[in-house]
């Protein structure tokens, strides 16, 4: 039956009040300074390590994520850690929060759809992250060039924009799944912990199932190639986790070096200069499936929030 | 009969085979209150959820104000406002920031939704705590806030979901007199409840609902009548004479009842209060007091669900 009026209409309102209602939330103050503390550590650890080696190293710009001092890891490491949970925290409660509340039925009564609201959320979660990562960014930048003294260069700064919008995209996917559990789950509780196990399994515990789930298919003793197939089921299989997507992309935005996220064999080296720098949009081109997959990630977790939003009873 | 702004015919939402609400038809004009009377589950608010297209009603149409709410819901949700059971508002935000973000969702410009919230407020008795946390407010002052939003977007017709559930009575004679006042102002007015004395006071006509039907649909008067009893109760207070047996020599009386406090309670079609004194008198009872009063609308209600009861 076709239903007269714009579905997006009121996104923009939905998406400010809940970007405003999260900036002032203690539960974002909490995480963020988590976030903002570690990150710092991070880059400090970063600039320590670099001005021993400055000799050494091209790129030192880019060094500056990429780069860890024992026991931290390096800022980017920290992000792909650590953003997962921001966005958790933010997206949890989203909709069964409304529903606690008693405010999701007065909700809907106004005019708009609910496709409205749900986007709203998402939108104004997605915001709050991009201006924290924005924040982050910059400050790391401002703290590499007020203590190295070193500027950098155009490559640079568009190699590690990429490397932001891949990041949000990231902490996109990990929106979309706190959203849709809150809209599966009527606990907000319940839901939180949902998200954060399989937070769990995918960054923790994914790493050692891939493998173990490759190893089902035999590899030939006498066939190499058979090796090779092996590798790369288990580069397939580990790739269903963001977070694998996310440091095969930040390995190659941020290591201009890098030519490969897969196997490298001798005969597609030859005539390459082991070393030198790939131009910044050969990097981008590499892991634009990586990117792709994390948007389609964040694309069906948020049609499965919407699907499941959409048909929900408005009497709690 | 003036315009018609509400009408639903043959309403019936079915969860698997279980049918929340079935066959229902109402017709509501311009400026009406409309209570919907029943017990929990009997399909108050499902019946309002399927007026204004929360849910999808498995068959029947509803024509609000010449609009489908399920073709154009953002026309008709932007003329009817719904001030569901137990309303929330967002804790953090004071109720001047509520009203704020639900003015933004209609459309209304900032001068426009500020202007129009300070009145809302000040009609709703809310002015002076309107810039504290919501979290502060009484359930009172939040239903009072909700009253506020359906007078700032200027709703033509309200629907509000047990309005006077859970307050004290001081604060529901409050709601009571400001959903009058709406009312007066041309709004009309739908609302559900299970306190009957409160709906009897406001409501122009009445529905009462029963396991997803409504059973009658009409005015106080007419249900009393319908219900076939006499419409007159008399109270009396006598000792040393048995009631049953006077009551049985008079004409229209339909029953006599001893009530916990000892008093009797009779109705009649008529009033028999002369009869009454008489009999009782020569049966060598003391007369100690008659008090006839009209039937209330939740005797009635009791006496009809009663029926229906025996009925099934």
């Amino acid at each position: 039956m076709p239903r007269e009026g714009s579905p997006f209409k009121g996104v923009g309102i939905v998406a400010l009040k809940e970007a405003a209602d999260h900036m002032s939330s203690a539960r974002m103050h909490l995480v963020m300074l988590l976030v903002l503390l570690t990150a710092i550590a991070a880059a400090w650890g970063a600039i320590d390590r670099i001005r021993d080696t400055t000799a050494e190293d091209a790129y030192l710009f880019l060094k500056l994520f990429t780069v860890a001092r024992e026991p931290l890891p390096s800022f980017a490491a920290f992000l792909g850690f650590l953003l997962p949970l921001v966005a958790i925290s933010l997206g949890f409660d989203a909709v069964n929060g409304e529903f606690n509340r008693r405010t999701m039925s007065r909700l809907l009564a106004q005019p708009v759809y609910r496709d409205a609201i749900l986007f709203g959320k998402f939108l104004g979660g997605l915001l709050v992250i991009a201006i924290a990562l924005l924040t982050l960014w910059l400050l790391t930048v401002g703290l590499g060039i007020l203590t190295l003294g070193l500027p950098p260069s155009g490559a640079d700064i568009v190699r590690s924009v990429f490397w932001l919008i891949a990041t949000l995209f990231y902490a996109g996917v990990w929106l979309a799944l706190a959203i849709s559990f809150s809209a599966v789950i009527r606990t907000p509780a319940t839901s939180a912990l949902a998200a954060l196990s399989v937070w769990l399994i995918l960054t923790f515990f994914w790493g050692m199932i891939a493998p173990l789930l490759a190893s089902l298919q035999p590899v030939d003793p006498f066939d190499p190639v058979s090796l090779v197939n092996q590798y790369e089921l288990q580069q397939s299989i580990a790739r269903f986790s963001p977070q694998t997507l996310y440091s095969e992309i930040t390995g190659l935005l941020l290591n201009p070096s890098a030519r490969s996220v897969g196997p490298l064999f001798m005969h597609q080296l030859q005539g390459a200069v082991i070393g030198a720098p790939l131009p910044t949009m050969e990097s981008v081109m590499i892991v634009w499936p990586q990117i792709s997959c994390m948007v389609a990630a964040m694309l069906v977790l948020f049609t499965l929030a919407y699907v499941v939003f959409q048909r929900q009873e408005v009497r709690a | 009969m003036s315009e018609i702004v509400l009408e639903a015919k043959g309403l019936t939402k079915k969860y698997g085979n279980f049918a929340a609400a079935s066959g229902i038809d109402l017709s509501v004009s311009k400026g009406e209150v409309i209570g919907l009377l029943g017990p929990n589950g009997a399909g108050k608010t499902t019946t309002i959820l399927m007026l204004l297209g929360l849910t999808e009603a498995t068959e029947g149409t509803v024509n609000i104000l010449g609009k489908d709410p399920l073709r154009q819901p953002l026309e008709v949700k932007r003329e009817v406002g719904y001030l569901p059971d137990a309303v929330g508002f967002y804790d953090l935000m004071t109720g001047r920031e509520n009203l704020r973000f639900t003015a933004k969702l209609s459309g209304m410009s900032r001068e426009e939704a500020e202007k129009r919230i300070a009145d809302a407020l000040a009609t709703v008795r809310l002015s002076e705590v309107a810039d504290r946390r919501v979290a502060t407010y009484s359930r009172g002052m939040r239903q009072r806030l909700g009253i506020a939003e359906l007078i700032m977007r200027e709703c033509k017709v309200a629907i509000l979901d047990e309005p006077t559930s859970g307050l004290d009575p001081q604060s529901t004679h409050e709601l009571l007199n400001l959903i009058q006042e709406l009312s007066q102002g041309g709004m009309t007015i739908l609302l559900s409840s299970h306190m009957l004395d409160v709906v009897q006071s406001i409501c122009s006509r009445v529905a009462l609902f029963h396991r997803g039907r409504i059973g009658f649909f009409g005015t106080i008067e007419e249900l009393a009548a319908r219900i076939g009893r006499g419409s007159f109760v008399i109270d009396v207070e006598a000792d040393g004479a048995d009631l049953q047996n006077v009551g049985a020599q008079i004409s229209g009386v339909s029953s006599v009842q001893r009530q916990p406090d000892g008093r009797w309670q009779v109705e009649a079609a008529h009033d028999v209060r002369p009869d009454l004194a008489r009999l009782i008198v020569s049966a060598g009872g003391s007369l100690k007091n008659l008090d006839l009063r009209r039937a209330r609308l939740d005797e009635a209600y009791d006496q009809y669900f009663r029926e229906l009861a025996h009925a099934a």
